[in-house]
């Protein structure tokens, strides 16, 4: 760390002006009045000032699902607290701030929709009343499984519900814009993992050429999927900047992160499942429900969230019949976004806590029914019942090693409780998780973009350097590093001659961005081709200077060489740049740059799995959870850069920890946020998280370039579930469950004092789900 | 998240500090290590006209000692006292406490006296000196210092009993003798928050002091005398019998499950002083 970083915040420039935004404080009403200062007018902006600006309109192909018009700043209705309403301009953020305060706005409260239930009621208030309800999309799926539960020895029912998050990178979101006269072009420097995708919105919603529009993302402090999103402080700056001609820019502050971006996790399941006596599936059935906020936001659509959830909630199990009913329910909250995981923390969570539940009642260990149902090393590749289609890997194996690290079989022979009273459990959690999902995928999402050949630029330099170019951006997962791997893999330029430019809509080819945890496979495939190509063109001039045939070139430390003989890159790099004259006629005329695109050749997603077993304490007076030991087996495919990919694992974990422990932005009856400072919204610290122990499998995916599967997700995904089944195995002994994250210490106290023996009747309701 | 504007005075001395505030209307903040007082001002909850820095000034960082008292200047902050800069009079209670409050950052800049004037229920510092029955001194406009106990000061949650034109000069803690055993139990949600429950007990046969107390209420500390009494008489045992049925009786307002995890830090006080005593 040397502080060298250049993030939106620490950009200067001559006569920069900084936007604040105006915000709704009600979560649903009508505006009856709006009224700017009269001595700051020209420097206060409504809905009407905004010529020419269309609202962010997510259109999906799937039958059924509805549009919302997701304003830049409102026009006569507010949906959620937090909405921008309107903004002003000035020369520090603290005067901006002033001047909100004089602007006016007269609002006429409506009913309010606080919950999925709320949503759903029958004559509820509707958020879009041109919708007729409050789904955005409602889905189903059947296996047909009426036969299969009429026979079922045993079944079991849960209902779990997962906390609404904020995903809080450590830079919020940010966008300065100006005008490029030289140029007669928009940049727009933004904070974002999409920066191709940016300039499609922008377009869209500005109505500029995309030509006009120069999108030139700097440093990214982190993005979680928060920044890939078009959002309205974007246009809104954007629209500043095209319309005066004059740089401006909006940094988001925690406050606002934390109500206007209290946008993910909130799931409700609820779940039976059938089994035979062993604890083997026969059958999901499965009620699924998102908490989708006011707006979809663009382009990942209102319905990705329970698509994900409804086609991955049978996990990396063998699952005979399935169905599963899914509401994307419009309610007065923030627009729901696809945070690390997408929706998988939370099938992950309701799952793996069916399997303790069936293991439970047919009396074995968690582990082993878990083993039992998980798809076999055998039987890859293997399409399972929501046809997702697993790639490779070993789960079992995962599961059993995982169980050998935490040390099961000595735990269950030790004391249930240590010397301070608290009461000891271990749990585990296991998944497969789709990552780099490809084109057939998304389109069946029915996203209005799609992703298809992401693209990569190599280009030797004349002085033998290597230069890699790729659109999609680096937001501290250190793609700067992986990608030159690669390249110097193909090519075998020096990693320190190799230097990687990522993002600039100016200086890099497509690509839909970083998210899906597909960069490496995705940008890594292109740069990977594009190497190759350029790689071979090396050869063809190396052979020259050598006298050799190209097939008898090869790359080593650092040079070409032909047997004993061997030239450098620079000698390539002048032949072809500044001495032409030493070449042959048949030269190639693409020269020593090439453009390739790239996509796996079965582009359904390639899956990496693993296990998380946790072993922590529970303190039954205090609630407080401490994890003692957290092991996980993961296998991401071939790993280009192993302390990467443990970086990601514990970055993930850490924020699973978040969700499953202390994350949560509640909301009261009214859809008022009760966090809106990090005094109420905790997140997790050094001394909350244990030490990661890591083991790696290396499962190659048989469709990907070099056999990469993705890993910037994963880790976030088990910790929820892992946690609470270790939570629920400490307080068997006490008969408490909980079926909540964040389990906080309060929810841990109540599940206790529910189980007490004076309240029995409670207890025994509890058990019977 | 910018503050509204507001004028910044630095203070050379407490006289001027004083002086001041008094020409103010009320419209003052006193502005010392800043730690709460600057996200207050940031998320404009606070509004002062005028902020009255005393980080520089004379006069708040004198130290008085006699055999019964120990009397430290209000602009000691937190790390000093956890650091042993200056003599801890309680035996090692004021040391362990700063150690856990907050993370190092905030006890680097915050201090005592800033602490107790803020007023949240939760801080450490409020129960602790609540829990020694130190005394709060404070100057105002007169020439003579306002006295209050600490366990009246804080009257509600981010209220107190300071006067307009008044600022925390000093706290007279009492000395404890060698005799004396002190614990401390904090419950919060994870390292460096604000508690959920405090739970504190400081026994000093050969001082008279005995005392036990509920903090981090939603209002000031709850002293719980009954509990102290039996502590006093049966040890820490017997009082821990007793500590949940007072705090039930002294914290009426607050849900069951609060009161039970009062219960439970003023519990593991008591019994980490019978720890200590059995040594």
């Amino acid at each position: 760390m040397r502080g060298r970083g250049r993030f939106v915040g620490d950009i200067h420039m001559p006569g920069l002006r900084e936007v604040a935004f105006l915000r709704s404080p009600a979560a649903h009403a009508k505006i009856s009045s709006k009224a700017k200062s009269p001595d700051h007018a020209v420097d206060t902006f409504f809905s009407e000032d905004l010529i020419g600006v269309s609202p962010i309109v997510t259109r999906s192909s799937i039958p059924g699902y509805k549009v919302s018009q997701y304003p830049i700043l409102a026009t006569d209705r507010v949906r959620f607290v937090g909405e921008p309403v309107a903004m002003c301009v000035a020369k520090s953020r603290a005067i901006a701030e002033d001047l909100i305060e004089q602007v006016e706005i007269g609002y006429d409260d409506l009913p309010v929709i606080a919950s999925c239930a709320g949503g759903r009621r029958e004559n509820a208030e509707l958020l879009h009343p041109e919708w007729g309800d409050n789904l955005f999309l409602e889905t189903f799926f059947d296996s047909g499984v009426d036969e299969v539960i009429a026979k079922a020895p045993i079944s079991v029912e849960l209902e779990m519900t997962c906390a609404r998050q904020t995903m809080h990178p450590m830079e919020g979101k940010g966008v300065l814009a100006w005008w490029d006269d030289r140029a007669d072009q928009l940049v727009v420097h933004t904070s974002t993992q999409v920066p191709h995708m940016i300039r499609a919105g922008l377009a869209e919603c500005l109505g500029i050429a995309q030509a006009q529009i120069r999108v030139a993302p700097p440093d990214v402090g982190g993005g979680f999927g928060y920044k890939c999103l078009l959002q309205p402080e974007e246009v809104a700056v954007a629209w500043l900047a095209a319309t005066f001609k004059k740089p401006f820019r909006w940094t988001e502050d925690r406050r606002e992160h934390l109500v206007a971006g209290a946008n993910a996790r909130q799931h409700e399941y609820h779940v039976k499942a059938y089994a035979d006596a062993q604890g083997r599936l026969l059958a999901l059935d499965a009620e699924v429900s998102v908490d989708t906020g006011a707006y979809s936001v663009w382009p990942f659509t209102a319905c990705l969230e329970a698509a994900q959830a409804g086609g991955n909630l049978p996990g990396p199990y063998h699952l005979p019949a399935y169905r599963c009913r899914t509401y994307s329910v419009a309610t007065n909250k923030p627009p729901f976004a696809p945070y690390r995981g997408v929706a998988r923390p939370g099938v992950c969570f309701a799952m793996e806590q069916v399997i303790d539940a069936i293991a439970q009642k047919v009396g074995r260990e968690a582990w082993e029914v878990r083993r039992d149902n998980l798809v076999p090393a055998s039987a890859m590749p293997y399409t399972n019942i929501t046809n997702k289609h697993y790639d490779s890997g070993d789960y079992p194996e995962a599961l059993v090693a995982a169980k050998d690290m935490i040390g099961l079989e000595a735990f269950r022979a030790g004391a249930k409780r240590d010397d301070r009273g608290r009461y000891l459990g271990i749990g585990f959690a296991s998944f497969t998780e789709q990552s780099a999902h490809g084109t057939k995928v998304f389109a069946s999402w029915g996203l209005p973009l799609v992703p298809g050949f992401d693209q990569a630029h190599v280009k030797l330099t004349p002085d033998g350097a290597l230069e890699v170019a790729a659109g999609i951006h680096t937001i501290g997962q250190g793609l700067e590093t992986t990608l030159a791997q690669i390249a110097h893999e193909q090519t075998g330029v020096p990693l320190k001659h190799i230097r990687v430019t990522l993002g600039d809509t100016a200086t890099t080819p497509f690509s839909t961005g970083a998210y899906a945890s597909r960069g490496i496979v995705m940008s890594g495939g292109a740069v990977s081709r594009a190497a190759e190509v350029v790689a071979g063109r090396i050869k063809s001039i190396a052979a020259h200077l050598l006298q050799v045939e190209p097939a008898a070139v090869g790359f080593a430390e650092g040079r070409i060489f032909a047997a004993n003989a061997s030239v450098t890159y620079e000698d390539v790099g002048r032949a072809w740049y500044l001495r032409p004259d030493q070449l042959p006629e048949t030269v190639n005329t693409a020269g020593l740059e090439a453009t390739e695109g790239y996509k796996p050749e079965v582009d359904t997603g390639v899956f990496s799995y693993a296990t998380h077993a946790v072993r922590l304490a529970v303190d039954p007076e205090t609630g407080l959870v401490e994890i003692l030991d957290y092991a996980i087996v993961e296998d991401c495919g071939r790993m280009v850069n192993p302390m990467i990919v443990e970086g990601q694992t514990y970055g993930g974990a850490a924020q699973g920890i978040g969700t499953a422990l202390f994350e949560e932005s509640p909301y009261d009856d009214n859809a008022q946020p009760l966090a809106s400072t990090l005094l109420d919204y905790i997140l997790p610290g050094p001394t909350e998280l244990p030490t990661f122990r890591i083991d790696h499998r290396e499962t190659l995916s048989p469709y990907s370039a070099h056999g990469i599967k993705g890993v910037g997700e994963g880790g976030a995904i088990a910790p929820p579930a892992a946690i609470v089944n270790a939570i629920n195995d400490a307080l068997s002994p006490l008969n408490a469950t909980i079926r909540q994250v964040p389990a906080s210490p309060q929810r841990i106290r109540e599940a206790i004092r529910r189980a007490r023996p004076s309240q029995a009747t409670e207890s025994r309701r509890d058990v019977a789900r | 998240m910018k503050s509204s504007a507001f004028e910044l005075k630095h203070a050379r001395t407490l006289g001027e500090a004083t002086e001041l505030l008094a020409g103010a209307d009320g419209n003052a903040k006193v502005l010392a290590g800043g730690q709460s007082l600057v996200p207050m001002l940031n998320l404009r909850l606070a509004r002062p006209k005028l902020l009255v820095d005393i980080k520089r000034a004379s006069g708040f960082r004198e130290l008085a000692a006699d055999d019964k008292v120990f009397s430290i200047g209000a602009g000691w902050t937190h790390a000093e006292i956890e650091d042993g800069v200056l003599e801890d009079p309680t035996r090692g209670l004021l040391r362990s406490v700063a150690h856990g409050i907050a993370y190092r950052a905030v006890r680097n800049r915050g201090t005592m006296g800033g602490s107790l004037a803020h007023a949240d229920p939760a801080a450490d510092w409020v129960s602790t000196l609540a829990a020694l029955g130190a005394v709060i001194v404070a100057q105002g406009g007169e020439e003579q210092p306002k006295r209050y106990a600490a366990e009246s000061f804080v009257d509600g949650a981010f209220s107190t009993k300071l006067g307009e034109s008044e600022v925390i000069a000093a706290i007279e803690v009492p000395r404890l003798s060698a005799d004396a055993s002190w614990a401390y139990q904090k419950i919060c949600r994870k390292t460096g928050e604000f508690a959920n429950a405090i739970g504190v007990a400081v026994l000093d046969q050969k001082a008279g002091i005995k005392r036990v107390l509920a903090g981090a209420t939603s209002g000031s500390p709850a002293l719980l005398p009954e509990t102290a009494a039996r502590l006093a008489e049966a040890g820490p045992g017997a009082a821990c019998e007793i500590a949940a049925e007072e705090i039930r009786r002294v914290l009426p307002n607050l849900d069951i499950d609060t009161q039970e995890l009062h219960a439970v830090a003023v519990r593991r006080a008591l019994a980490t002083l019978g720890g200590r005593q059995g040594r």
